[in-house]
């Protein structure tokens, strides 16, 4: 940030806002807790984890019950004669393989997830991965990325994930539609239809549903962000051909129409067609959202680092409910996918990228917000001192985009409030 | 390599967090890639703290592995001593961090603050989370312990009460009933560790006559060192069950030099009357599986069968360390310990067993379910629902009460057995289904008013939303519907009344 720079006057919007970076104790979850949401999502794929016993004990702490309904994911946990030398790490990892497939027979796409462990030591997991496609092909395919803490954060898990899928995807330069990032799947539908409405199609989803249905993708791909951490997803789609469609992200009513107003321009749809066609389930989403606003308007809040989805849930929170971002934090700030949000979001909030987690506790407690956006290892200690925290990890397990999450996602920041003014203990 | 979806332990520098958490005044500076942080959430989260772990971890990245990792260490323990000024400080490594060989005890060395700093040498890929937690309490119990003063004739005789952590299992009441139990023998309690204790409190352990374990996973190589450097013996019986407590008693009583008489006259616990009394009749031989670390999974396996009289058909712990003991007390049963931290090989186990009751961790909840039969809890790991929040100690006579309802509560009630066995085709009441007062099984269809109907489409999307809300929504929208007078609800009409009802 240069002096001549924090001197000009701010400008409508965030687009100029200095960036505070910050280097010290990040309090974040790694990568492979992507894992927790997209071995549900993609249906016969399955995520085994090449790491330590911590590994396997985040995995199980972050998955809480599921980790009993038969999980797709499992820990291949080294010990020490992995790391001696003593074995050979590659015929262990085969013989796991070979193990696990044995058992369930109905996997046809196996990711091998790297951690810091395997990382560290250099094991080879793209080797591996082709090693055992050739034992394995073709019943099943495998693939490797990484989610471990030192390269990866939080959602930067997936990106790692669908950025393995792209080489996977077969050429087709036909125009087509492509929606990136895994949403629920009641949200997905409702987008399908939307786009069908608008005669724009064929629409395709990454990550898909099963293995078999992975999209084409060619020169006439246009593809659309459902999620702000897909970076290197992104980056691969467009060395494909592909080409993305600026927009800010699907949230809130406003978020929603412009998303898919991107898409409509780019098929030539016309403007009282799309108005026609969307003005029914933007007026339900305003509907919805303004029934909290009541109790948000006006409200300070702070978010922590922890998705890269901070920035458009604080312009939504701002500007469709009033609420006045103090500190916005995120891990990470891509500032191409971002610039439509950056525009958007309301000036004046501090916008800060990385974290120093003291650091930002010292700032939150003498900025004093109303509603603290948070992980769950701060959101306890956080209300022990009095403050009202909305633990972040659920906007990530919950349908929230699209005009018919609106209403949803303002209400689970609405509701710690609620909870407030309703106790009497 | 080892194949493991569920794992019964954490790595070793959980242990370490656990001991950290338990006192005051002591910091732990844990050099460990980002993401590591999860553990956190077990301490605020599992059991509901308050304030975060005295944990500062490094968090290096991919691009400090080109740099110099050392350092980042060197101001991390610095910075965490300059801001939260603990009286003692405990570093190590977690598994990456072992392999990038950092060697933080000599780094913290170098530093040379003001206050102990105590290195943990903790094999991440050998051992594990209570090996972690017995070696971190026997490094702080050893480097911080004074030498032994010499103690005054003619006072009362005192105990250390050694084991308790954070993050145990029960561990918070279990120490309120065995202080009680101590204090009522008119034993008085030197130092209680690690739990609430500070470093300054851990140089008075020598002060006491003898030390008190309670849970040997955490605390036995602790109260082994303070037998040979300040003479101390430790007591050997774990005090779970009325007859263990009872035991307890009097060898509590033997090293204080005291008479048991009056308490073991003065005590008791209702579980022996409950367990006498007629209706407990129908629990006589009913064969229960216990699994678990050991020392609960022996207590259990003892108090189910004298004191309610099941018979053991399985027994087994995924703690190696007491295979043997475990063994010999299967033996005893006729039947093979079942040894293993594989929760499939477990699940074998109870399958060849076919018991009607299963007494085990968080996982044997889980294969329980999956089997359709009863279960309680006994030991960790389990998950947030065993950190409640009512008195529910395990030990002492308080905590026999609890066992006895905490593992006949899962089982039918006897009539209801007894009805099962003699009409068997009654349409409500049937062999499968769960015991009534565990609420019901599935709910019926509810009929839909005769002027609606449900497109295909409608119903479909009906069918994504959670099952859990599912009945909520339908009712909603059918509500929003016959009041707008709308015979035919679409996709449409369910958005509407969502938006409509929107919480």
């Amino acid at each position: 940030m240069s002096a001549a720079a924090l001197a000009r006057a701010p400008a409508p919007g965030c687009t100029d806002a200095p960036v505070l970076r910050e280097r010290g104790q990040r309090e974040v979850f790694c990568g492979l807790t992507g894992i927790i949401w997209l071995h549900r999502k993609i249906q016969d794929a399955f995520f085994l984890v090449v790491g330590s016993r911590t590994c396997a004990h985040l995995m199980q702490s972050a998955a809480g019950v599921m980790i009993f309904a038969e999980p797709r994911f499992a820990t291949a946990i080294m010990e020490e004669r992995d790391l001696a030398g003593m074995t050979d790490a590659n015929e262990e990892l085969d013989r796991v393989v070979a193990q696990l497939l044995a058992r369930r027979p109905d996997i046809r796409l196996l990711f091998l997830v790297g951690s810091c462990p395997s990382e560290v030591i250099k094991l080879d997991l793209s080797r591996a991965a082709q090693r055992l496609n050739a034992t394995h092909a073709p019943g099943v395919r495998v693939l490797n990325y990484s989610g471990s803490g030192i390269e990866t954060t939080f959602t930067q898990g997936e990106d790692a994930c669908l950025a393995a899928l792209v080489p996977e995807m077969r050429a087709d330069p036909a125009p087509g539609l492509l929606v990136v990032g895994a949403l629920a799947e009641v949200v997905e539908d409702q987008m399908r239809r939307q786009f069908e409405a608008l005669d724009i199609g064929p629409v395709a989803f990454l990550p898909p549903r099963r293995a078999a249905d992975l999209p084409g993708i060619g020169r006439g791909t246009r593809f659309l962000l459902a999620q702000p951490f897909l970076a290197e997803t992104a980056r691969l789609l467009e060395d494909r051909g592909a080409r993305r469609l600026a927009a800010p992200f699907p949230l809130g009513a406003e978020g929603t129409t412009a998303w898919l107003r991107a898409a409509a321009e780019a098929w030539g749809v016309p403007a009282a067609r799309f108005r026609e066609v969307t003005a029914a389930g933007e007026q339900r989403a305003r509907t919805a959202i303004a029934r909290h606003r009541a109790l948000l308007a006006g409200r300070r809040i702070s978010f922590f680092p922890d998705s890269q989805l901070e920035i458009p849930l604080a312009r939504f929170l701002a500007r469709e409910l009033d609420m006045r971002p103090v500190e916005i934090g995120t891990p990470y700030l891509h500032r191409a996918h971002l610039a439509e949000e950056l525009a958007l979001l309301p000036a004046g909030a501090m916008l800060s990228e990385g974290r120093d987690v003291d650091c930002q506790l010292d700032r939150c407690r003498a900025a004093r917000p109303d509603l603290v956006v948070c992980g769950l290892g701060l959101a306890n200690p956080l209300e022990a001192e009095g403050f009202t925290t909305k633990w972040s990890i659920e906007l990530v397990f919950t349908p929230i985009q699209g005009y018919d999450q609106a209403g949803d996602l303002a209400g689970l920041f609405a509701r710690p409030l609620d909870r407030r003014t309703r106790l009497m203990v | 390599m080892q194949l493991a979806i569920w794992t019964y332990e954490g790595p070793p520098h959980i242990g370490a967090m656990r001991v950290a958490t338990a006192m005051q005044g002591l910091h732990y500076v844990l050099h460990a890639p980002q993401g590591d942080t999860y553990a956190d959430l077990l301490f605020t989260m599992i059991e509901r703290r308050g304030a975060r772990p005295p944990v500062t971890y490094t968090t290096f990245q991919a691009r400090d592995l080109g740099g110099d990792t050392a350092e980042l260490f060197k101001s991390a323990a610095r910075d965490a001593f300059r801001r939260f000024q603990p009286q003692a400080m405990i570093v190590g490594a977690s598994c990456t961090a072992e392999l990038i060989q950092d060697d933080p005890g000599g780094l913290a060395r170098a530093l040379d603050l003001p206050i102990p700093v105590i290195p943990l040498e903790l094999p991440s890929y050998q051992k594990k989370e209570n090996w972690g937690a017995a070696e971190t309490f026997y490094r702080l119990v050893r480097g911080l312990c004074a030498p032994p003063a010499p103690r005054p004739a003619g006072r009362a005789p005192s105990c250390n009460i050694l084991g308790p952590t954070a993050l145990g299992f029960r561990h918070r009441d279990d120490l309120r009933e065995i202080t009680g139990l101590l204090e009522r023998m008119g034993i008085a309690v030197n130092v209680t560790a690690p739990l609430g204790a500070t470093p300054a409190d851990l140089t008075r352990l020598g002060e006491a006559d003898f030390n008190v374990v309670l849970y040997p996973e955490t605390a036995a190589p602790a109260a082994a060192w303070l037998a040979r450097a300040h003479a101390q013996p430790a007591t050997k019986t774990i005090p779970i069950g009325l007859n263990a407590t009872r035991e307890f008693i009097a060898e509590v009583a033997a090293l204080a030099g005291i008479d048991p008489a009056p308490v073991l006259a003065a005590e008791s616990s209702r579980s022996a009357w409950y367990s006498r009394s007629v209706d407990s009749n129908y629990l006589t031989g009913k064969r229960v599986f216990v699994f678990g670390d050991a020392t609960h999974a022996l207590a259990a396996a003892r108090v189910a069968t004298e004191e309610l009289g099941f018979t053991l058909v399985g027994l087994g712990s995924y703690a190696r360390e007491q295979a043997r003991e475990l063994r010999d007390a299967a033996k005893a049963h006729g039947i093979e310990a079942t040894i293993s931290e594989d929760y499939l090989a477990v699940e074998a186990a109870i399958q060849a067993a076919q018991p009607e009751l299963i007494l085990g961790t968080q996982m044997e909840r889980h294969t329980a379910k999956r089997l359709g039969i009863p279960c309680a809890v006994i030991s960790a790991p389990v998950h947030v629902q065993d950190y409640p929040a009512r008195y529910s100690p395990q030990m002492g006579f308080e905590g026999a009460n609890v066992l006895f309802d905490t593992w006949v509560h899962p089982l039918m009630m006897g009539l209801e057995e007894h009805l099962l066995g003699m009409f068997r085709e009654d349409f409500e009441f049937q062999a499968e289904a769960a015991p009534s007062h565990l609420g019901a099984t599935a709910a019926a269809t509810p009929t839909l008013p005769a002027t609606l109907t449900w497109t295909a489409e409608a119903e479909r999307e009906l069918g994504k939303i959670p099952f859990f809300v599912r009945g909520k929504a339908r009712r909603n929208t059918e509500r929003y519907a016959t009041e707008r007078s709308i015979g035919t609800i679409t996709l449409e009409a369910l958005y509407d009344a969502k938006a409509h009802f929107s919480r």
